[in-house]
């Protein structure tokens, strides 16, 4: 879901950039606002955590590859504008040391996979599992639901900013100037892999995770620092 | 426990050459000579910005370790390494750089 340089053109590119501006400003300042410093390192692990998990392509049966993201993992354990900083950071480094996403394509990258992924996740998540105990089935299908939905909102985003490229922008001689594939090619072939593939992986993820942290001693999950810092 | 989170996160890039075991490229991440393979030319717009940006290590891979699928798989686990301290490193910083504007944090953080 990583769109490189030259997919979409400059002015999508630019909108999309623009469009991220206000939703990282509102981070930051979510963040400053409720953000406890002891929780810095955990949510960084978090960027981390996205960013290797990113890393294990997976075959898809057209030929292709996908992966999971961990948008809504993030999203359900540090909240939503915390997961838009955390995976504008590790997709920032992708785009930057691994040319993995593009550099002007960075703000069309991020609003998918940075800003819906995480935000339909933890509404999903939230709607599916409002008042189930932690750790119990409901909240673990929750999170899977959550994320399958997440990612596949992301990618169908992801389609349509690359199946409007050719209806939008052609050169003199009529060929597409950018993504060559409409929306007739480019929702079937995105869906397909994260419907079918990478969207069950994310699930996965998120699952093994919240399995993983439900056994960690609960005074230091984040919910329960907050809880701490009041009573100090 | 954070040690423990560590260990699951040294466990994830041990095994991150799994990743190199799905053949081909994600729909729509293809370079300009795949796409040029399959349709016969390059979008003018895409090849106006092909060599923009090539990254420092393309693809996570790293060539010093060669060709073979175990340098691939070495160079993989060592991209890994670099970008989970890079993607750690910068996240340190942009959130305490945001977290320590609020004092009543600051004031609470040396305990």
């Amino acid at each position: 879901m990583h769109i490189p340089d030259g997919y979409l053109s400059p002015s999508t590119c630019l909108t999309l950039g623009v469009v991220m501006l206000p939703i990282w400003y509102k981070a930051s300042a979510k963040l400053k606002k409720d953000l406890d410093v002891k929780q810095v390192p955990l949510l960084s692990m978090g960027a981390v955590f996205c960013f290797l998990i990113m890393m294990f392509n997976v075959p898809i049966p057209n030929g292709t590859t996908a992966h999971a993201i961990g948008a809504t993992l993030v999203a359900i354990i540090f909240g939503p504008w915390a997961a838009v900083i955390a995976m504008s950071v590790a997709l920032a480094i992708q785009a930057i040391v691994f040319a993995d996403g593009g550099i002007l394509a960075f703000g069309a990258n991020t609003f998918n996979m940075a800003f819906v992924a995480p935000f339909v996740g933890y509404y999903v998540y939230q709607f599916i599992s409002k008042n189930a105990p932690q750790g119990s089935i409901r909240q673990l299908a929750a999170g899977a639901i959550a994320s399958y939905v997440g990612i596949n909102c992301a990618a169908f985003v992801a389609s349509i900013e690359f199946g409007i490229q050719p209806l939008l922008f052609t050169a003199v001689d009529g060929t597409p100037l950018y993504c060559p594939y409409g929306l007739a090619v480019a929702i079937p072939a995105m869906m397909v892999a994260h419907l079918t593939v990478a969207g069950f992986i994310e699930g996965i993820v998120t699952v093994a995770a919240l399995k993983f942290m439900a056994v960690q001693p609960v005074e230091m999950l984040p919910s329960q620092t907050n809880k701490n810092r009041e009573a100090v | 426990m954070m040690k423990r989170y560590w260990m699951a996160i040294a466990v994830l890039i041990i095994f991150s050459p799994l990743g190199l075991l799905a053949d081909g490229t994600a729909w729509g991440e293809w370079g300009g000579d795949d796409l040029s393979e399959t349709l016969g030319y390059i979008p003018q717009g895409m090849q106006n910005v092909q060599d923009l940006w090539a990254g420092i290590f393309p693809d996570y891979s790293i060539s010093f370790f060669g060709e073979s699928s175990l340098g691939q798989s070495i160079g993989y686990v060592i991209a890994a390494i670099i970008g989970s301290a890079m993607v750690y490193g910068l996240s340190l910083l942009l959130t305490k750089m945001i977290a320590s504007k609020k004092n009543s944090i600051l004031s609470c953080s040396n305990k």
